[in-house]
């Protein structure tokens, strides 16, 4: 029993942690390209970014979070949204929309998005330092340890880890019910659907790309600080993430949200599987193993530090056999 | 005074001009057909009424007020709908979210229009939570259709409205725009089908080469030797 907590541990909540992640990274990168057709590299710096704005506002209010029993951090997350939602629409406005004006091809897009995320960098490590920082400023990570009867290790879940979880699960089924219930929602389907239709039914397509960049940076936002609220602010922690966030939206199919959940996860559960030491699992099996097979002590199908090379292959296995992902989406 | 009026436009896509100078007319209650051989520029002045493209000379009216060279945007708010001939449809929306997004300049009265629309094209309320783009040809016309007149048209601009459908279809189709027409929309369609289209039309404009060839009322032109012989075969 013992072992099978230890695989819930390791490979059920770390999965977990890692495919929210990615998830809400990955439908940021989708919703952008099925509106704007292209592939925004910045995205994970704008993840940073988000963070960074949590970081300094709670640095300036150590304490806001007191009175509800949360951290601040948290308390501080709408905040950051809204700022971060401003500094992509504006982005957008330099940078984005006098290219889209002229009428240029997606990939000077992609390569103007490089430049964005380069700049961002700068910016970051210019307000906040390369160090790393904790984002519980003058808190303590509560960690709650669950008993489960007749085993002796418990199951191990930190309140960031469970803010994760929840935050998740509201962003997901917000947004779920923006783009099918709400009238700008299903525009924004629409514009994805057949931008010229969308312009000829009177939908003001710049208002939709409006909203496309408020959605995405304070999704971006939601990501990067629930990921730095289970590790700690790191400059370059989300920019490393870009990888797997691409893969996971390929996977699902890109412009397909859904598709960069599903996606999210099945990255996430790759990565968590892959470096996970199964050699773990067959400890209790051990005595009873013939004499000649020794069972080593690490049993993980690639080290953790080569843990990148697994969204690596899923996105080369996919672009090559199934390049429209699992939802059937556009073709980046 | 006239619905529509486009007085000697010329224009075309990046500086070459596909339209040589076309006039047309039509009142608020009539249905205007375009026809002419491929290339004549029919599709190409229906969009240039829609101001999908730069005209460069030449005027274009909407009762009587200069809309030469306004966005789609802006004559969508003066009451123009568009039906384009391919991708008139948004294929992953189901056909009830087709349709509010017609109306997505009135949202208060679409449910009232809906209601309309199914009326009119009982196929499409039993499919109304399918996605659009899993409908067939004709179905997928009439959702096209349904979807510009969800924002109450005085003048509906239809694109090849028939083309690849089979003649069971296209009879309906046409059915529908009679229909269409008699309950006040003004009606200005591109035909292949050009017999078939005279046939209902109020007003045809014969266009070769980018220039009127031939102006008269739909029953005129199908009488008219000259035009059967070289447009309408024989």
């Amino acid at each position: 029993m013992n072992e099978l907590i230890y695989f819930f541990n390791y490979v059920v909540v770390a999965g977990s942690v890692t495919g929210c992640i990615y998830a809400i990274g990955a439908v940021g990168v989708t919703l952008i390209y099925s509106i704007l057709r292209f592939a925004h590299f910045a995205h994970a710096d704008m993840m940073t970014l988000g963070t960074l704005a949590v970081l300094l506002l709670t640095l300036a209010f150590p304490h806001a979070g007191d009175p509800l029993g949360l951290p601040t951090a948290i308390v501080m997350l709408p905040v950051a949204m809204a700022l971060t939602s401003l500094v992509a629409v504006g982005i957008d406005r330099a940078f984005y929309q006098p290219l889209r004006s002229h009428g240029v091809k997606p990939i000077v897009m992609v390569i103007a998005s490089l430049g964005v995320t380069l700049m961002l960098q700068g910016l970051i490590r210019l307000f906040a330092g390369t160090g790393s920082q904790n984002l519980y400023v003058d808190a303590r990570k509560e960690i709650f340890r669950i008993d489960v009867p007749g085993v002796t290790r418990p199951i191990i879940l930190t309140e960031p880890q469970i803010i994760l979880f929840v935050i998740t699960i509201v962003a997901v089924v917000g947004l779920h019910l923006f783009l099918t219930r709400a009238r700008l929602g299903k525009a924004m389907r629409a514009m994805s659907d057949n931008p010229d239709l969308a312009r000829a039914s009177g939908i003001n397509t710049r208002l939709i790309i409006t909203l496309t960049w408020i959605i995405a940076g304070s999704l971006a936002t939601i990501a990067g600080t629930l990921l730095s609220l289970d590790v700690a602010f790191k400059p370059d922690l989300s920019f490393f993430l870009l990888l797997p966030i691409f893969a996971a939206a390929i996977v699902g199919g890109v412009g397909h949200p859904y598709g960069a959940i599903a996606g999210g996860f099945l990255v996430g559960f790759a990565e968590t599987l892959a470096v996970f030491n199964w050699s773990v699992l067959l400890r209790p099996v051990r005595d009873s193993l013939p004499t000649w097979l020794e069972l080593p002590n690490n049993l993980a199908l690639v080290g953790t530090e080569y843990k990148i090379v697994v969204p690596f292959f899923i996105l080369v296995a996919v672009l090559i056999w199934r390049p429209t992902g699992i939802f059937k989406g556009k073709v980046i | 005074m006239p619905l529509l009026e486009a007085v000697d436009v010329h224009g075309g896509y990046g500086g070459m001009n596909i339209l040589n100078g076309v006039n047309m007319t039509i009142e608020a209650d009539e249905i205007g057909v375009i026809v002419g051989p491929n290339g004549a520029g029919k599709s190409t002045m229906l969009k240039a009424v829609f101001g999908l493209l730069t005209i460069t000379q030449g005027e274009i009216r909407l009762r009587g007020e200069a809309i030469t060279n306004l966005s789609p945007h802006k004559l969508v708010e003066m009451g123009m709908g568009f039906v384009p001939q391919e991708k008139n449809i948004f294929p992953s929306l189901s056909v009830e979210e087709n349709l509010e997004m017609g109306a997505f300049l009135k949202p208060a009265t679409a449910s009232r229009l809906k209601a309309q629309i199914y009326e009119f094209f009982p196929p499409l309320l039993e499919k109304r939570r399918q996605p659009a783009g899993e409908l067939s040809g004709g179905q997928r016309q009439m959702v096209a259709m349904g979807r510009a007149l969800m924002n109450e048209p005085s003048l509906l601009l239809l694109d090849e409205p028939t083309a690849g459908l089979s003649p069971r279809y296209m009879n309906e189709i046409f059915d529908r725009v009679k229909t269409i027409n008699a309950a006040g929309v003004g009606v200005l369609m591109v035909e292949q089908n050009a017999k078939q289209a005279l046939r209902i039309a109020h007003k045809g404009f014969v266009l070769a080469a980018g220039q009127n060839r031939f102006s008269d009322t739909g029953e005129a032109l199908l009488n008219d030797p000259q035009v059967a012989k070289s447009f309408l075969g024989g």
